[in-house]
């Protein structure tokens, strides 16, 4: 924690340079010191990294990339693009501030997109992610996935094969688009072909024995029927190409209205086109209580708003912690400081006993204390202090939190403090008392300002392990006493809306960052010491 | 993170190779339960009977359960599955189905049909609410009261918990919406059809936040299954909903002054699933441990030790006793007609919808 800002090299220079002499000054090899001295330098440096690489190395692996990865998730949104590849490039001309439902070829290419997706079981994945946005899409794509492979697009499979049987022969197909012509002709078509066959080959099956499915035949009939110009390339497409006009048409629209009636939804559509860029302030905006929606940048209805309380309650409650511990703590650790050796010892191992004992432990040990039947309360009654009837309420409330997490972290205020008291000399204080000072005045103008390393170092550590608590308001701290790390907690194990809990942290560590750089800008991070 | 799993990887990959070699069928199994005397019920009633037949076979046995989604996705981006069975909720096995985590099990082909000749999926019914799960047990979350602070007239519907003239006191309810949003409408007079229309809506959550809001400032909500159990207990409640499992085992094994309140709780199932991306010598020994112990007798077997409903139908006739109390279990499981006279169903498909938005309006609402 305590940054060294004295290096050897700048003062050797600096001596170097206070020679004042004209012309460089050369060292005994002929070559100009100052550069002679910063090789010696960089030599020494790289040695110095050297030694502490593979510290270095361990660090970047198991902590720092892990982390940013994760932080890194707050941003991410390839998902959509992934997964419904066609769909996003078609959605790009369709303006979403019409009311208009998107045309036909959008619903084609989600038709593809969603068929193949259903395949690889991706649909669901996607669902469950715009569900984060609009309620009621993880239902939609659990359902148009079941209902894909039974789209009335069938019915163009029978059409072609009344043409020629071949065409529901596999090998036809692979047979045809092998050929470059025909795949430059029908682009689309030998994509989603190519698509296909990627992957049956991911699931071991042989592209040559599996049907071909009716998403292949609708987009050859599309493309067929936009006047993909196939003259001369092979005598079943010409025939297919002069026949596709007299096919009835399906509306793919209607099938996926038919699936599930939200696909007329213009909102599902917006949402789909507002979240489809890989990159999206989406969960940021998530965690500072606003949305983001085809409008724009909009605030969260009230009832929805919980991330600002969340965040200003875990601010105010660490703050109140670090007061109560420095409160608490300041006296025990002069004590400390200052008792006989051997009564400090007993103290010593006083405070550290509980901080050796189980947090679970101390965190339920506290619930038996607090509690409307617990010890204090017992207690109080049975002294006469308050009525049966009349209990009173410290647990599942602020008040539990800021008292079991007060006894929690006050080993971290008191440690810190007693190893910077100890270095005060006892004789400053009464030197000053023989100098004509109070009691109090030698304390507040002598002692006091000799512990504040000790006070800066405490409530650093205090702060910042209490802003990310987690277990403790968990169990104690009922309704008004949780963090926002309980709202990242289960955001991770149980909601899996990881981008969130990535976008929640990361504010929650810029917010420590600020704070520790403000603190080292007004009291200085060179005057905290830990002993 | 990464070398770590990599290092792992290679660990097991070398372990399964040498079992592999020796034996088509892995003879190492890691099951994934909830600790406690639910897990100790499926090891005497599965993996002990299993174990006695096939001696080979070590299981090792992970306590992780309620954050088995998490790790589950966890390992999978790490391409390093270490669980082999994993004891799930419905609603997180569904979950896990959609992300792709958990294999689909074809149940009348890789099951055993049932005692009374029934196929699988004929026997389960209702119960296969996922392509990915195989339900074991049925519970249920239901209310339990304090027989020595309710007077002479215990509670005997559901709508006792917003009564706070004739059971004044604290009551414990679920920090999640699951329950006391369905409670919260039906007490507000909305016929048990109707409930998840009505929350389907605006007004209709609104409505549901209103009504809870009218015992707000009594309710301890309760994060884990066994803190309601435990608040009776102290006497810091005079009634709060759980499983029912944790108030059978208040009530008849530690023999605590609680009643139990058959209405309008709520059934949900529990059972397995299988990770997806095993390799074939584990895949095989968890599909032959799963064949054994979701038969009728086995899933029969297991209420001996807890008082959850078998998922099976053919499994209902053989519940015997309990194990050590030797009272009638029957009497005691969620499915019995007796006390499913009026139950709610969870739905699966509207929670997987609505979770994530009603779950945000109600952290909002509490913490207000």
């Amino acid at each position: 924690m305590t940054t060294s800002s004295t290096d050897p090299g700048s003062m050797d220079a600096q001596t170097s340079g206070n020679g004042a002499k004209p012309g460089p000054m050369l060292a005994a090899d002929g070559t100009p010191l100052k550069r002679s001295l910063n090789r010696a330098l960089r030599r020494q440096k790289l040695r110095a990294l050297m030694l502490i690489a593979p510290l270095l190395i361990f660090v970047l692996i198991t902590f720092i990339a892990p982390i940013a990865d994760m932080l890194f998730r707050s941003v991410r949104n390839e998902i959509v693009q992934e997964t419904l590849p066609m769909t996003v490039e078609a959605l790009k001309s369709w303006d979403e501030e019409t009311t208009e439902l998107p045309d036909e070829k959008v619903f084609e290419a989600a038709y593809y997109d969603m068929f193949l997706a259903a395949e690889q079981k991706l649909h669901t994945r996607l669902g469950t992610r715009l569900n984060y946005e609009l309620t009621g899409i993880s239902s939609l794509f659990r359902k148009t996935g079941r209902a894909v492979d039974r789209f009335d697009t069938d019915k163009y499979v029978d059409d072609f094969a009344a043409l020629d049987p071949s065409w529901k022969d596999p090998a036809t197909w692979a047979a045809m688009f092998a050929n470059e012509d025909i795949a430059k002709a029908l682009p689309q078509t030998a994509h989603l072909w190519q698509r296909w066959t990627d992957f049956l080959q991911t699931k071991n099956e042989d592209p040559a024995k599996e049907d071909v499915e009716p998403f292949l035949f609708t987009s050859l009939y599309s493309e067929l029927m936009a006047g993909a110009d196939v003259s001369g390339l092979s005598p079943r497409l010409e025939q297919a190409a002069g026949a596709v006009k007299t096919f009835t048409p399906v509306s793919i629209e209607q099938q996926f209205i038919d699936a599930d009636k939200d696909w007329g939804n213009h909102e599902v559509w917006a949402t789909i086109k507002t979240y489809s860029p890989a990159y999206t302030p989406g969960y940021f905006l998530n965690a500072v209580d606003a949305q983001l929606t085809a409008d724009g940048v909009s605030a969260r209805p009230e009832n929805e708003q919980i991330y600002g309380i969340l965040f200003k309650r875990t601010i105010f409650m660490s703050i109140t912690i670090t007061l109560s511990c420095i409160m608490l703590g300041y006296p025990v650790a002069w004590l400390l400081a200052n008792l006989p050796m051997r009564t400090a010892n007993i103290l010593m191992i006083l405070v550290l006993l509980p901080f050796w004992t189980s947090l679970l432990v101390r965190t339920s040990a506290w619930k038996v204390m607090l509690q409307q039947q617990g010890v204090i309360n017992d207690v109080l009654v049975w002294l006469g202090i308050i009525s049966d009837s009349g209990r009173l309420i410290m647990i599942n409330n602020q008040f539990g939190t800021i008292v079991a997490m007060t006894h929690i972290l006050l080993p971290f205020m008191i440690l810190p403090l007693y190893s910077v008291m100890q270095t005060i000399p006892p004789t400053y204080l009464r030197a000053a008392k023989s100098l004509g000072a109070t009691n109090w005045v030698a304390f507040w103008r002598v002692y006091f300002p000799q512990s504040v390393p000790g006070i800066g170092a405490g409530s650093i550590l205090v702060f910042i392990l209490a802003i990310g608590y987690y277990i403790t308001p968990e169990i104690v701290g009922g309704t008004t006493g949780t963090f926002i790390s309980n709202r990242i907690a289960y955001h991770i194990s149980s909601s899996l809306n990881w981008g969130l809990a990535a976008a929640l942290g990361s504010i929650l560590l810029a917010a420590v960052l600020i704070l520790y750089y403000a603190y080292d800008r007004i009291v200085g991070i060179d005057n905290v010491k830990l002993g | 993170m990464k070398t770590t799993a990599s290092l792992l990887a290679s660990a097991a990959f070398a372990l399964t190779g040498v079992a592999a070699s020796a034996q088509e069928m892995a003879n190492e199994m890691t099951i994934v339960s909830w600790g406690g005397a639910y897990q100790k019920s499926q090891l005497k009633a599965y993996v002990e009977p299993y174990q006695a037949m096939h001696p080979e076979v070590n299981v090792i046995w992970d306590e992780s359960s309620a954050e088995a989604v998490a790790k589950l996705r966890a390992m999978n981006e790490a391409k390093n599955i270490t669980w082999d069975l994993v004891d799930v909720e419905a609603a997180d096995a569904i979950r896990l189905c959609d992300e792709g985590l958990a294999m689909e099990i074809d149940f009348d082909g890789e099951l055993a049909a049932g005692d009374d000749g029934s196929t699988p999926t004929d026997d389960f019914g209702d119960s296969l609410v996922s392509d990915c799960f195989i339900p074991q047990i049925v519970f249920s979350t239901t209310v339990g009261y304090r027989t020595d602070m309710v007077g002479d007239t215990p509670p005997k519907d559901i709508c006792a918990i917003f009564d706070l003239d004739t059971y004044p006191g604290k009551r414990s309810l679920n920090k999640r919406p699951l329950a006391n949003v369905e409670w919260a409408l039906l007490c507000d007079g909305v016929p048990k059809d109707e409930i998840y229309d009505v929350l389907a809506t605006e007004e209709g959550q609104e409505r549901a936040l209103a009504k809870l809001g009218t015992i707000k400032d009594q309710v301890i909500w309760w994060t884990a299954g066994a803190d309601t159990p435990q608040l009776l207990a102290d006497g810091e409640v005079v009634m709060g909903s759980t499983y029912n499992g944790r108030l059978f085992s208040a009530i008849a094994e530690q023999n605590q002054p609680i009643g139990m309140l058959w209405d309008a709780e709520m059934l949900d199932f529990d059972g397995w699933i299988v990770p997806a991306g095993l390799d074939a010598p584990r895949l095989a020994r968890v599909m032959d441990f799963l064949k054994f112990a979701t038969d009728s007798q086995r899933l029969a077997d297991q209420a001996k030790w807890i008082s959850y409903g078998p998922a099976r139908a053919s499994s209902a006739p053989l519940v015997g006793q309990h194990a050590d109390l030797g009272i009638d279990m029957a009497p005691h499981m969620p499915t019995d007609p007796a006390n499913a006279k009026n139950v709610f169903v969870t739905q699966y498909d509207f929670w997987a919808d609505y979770r994530d938005d009603i779950d945000a309006k109600f952290q909002a609402w509490l913490a207000r």
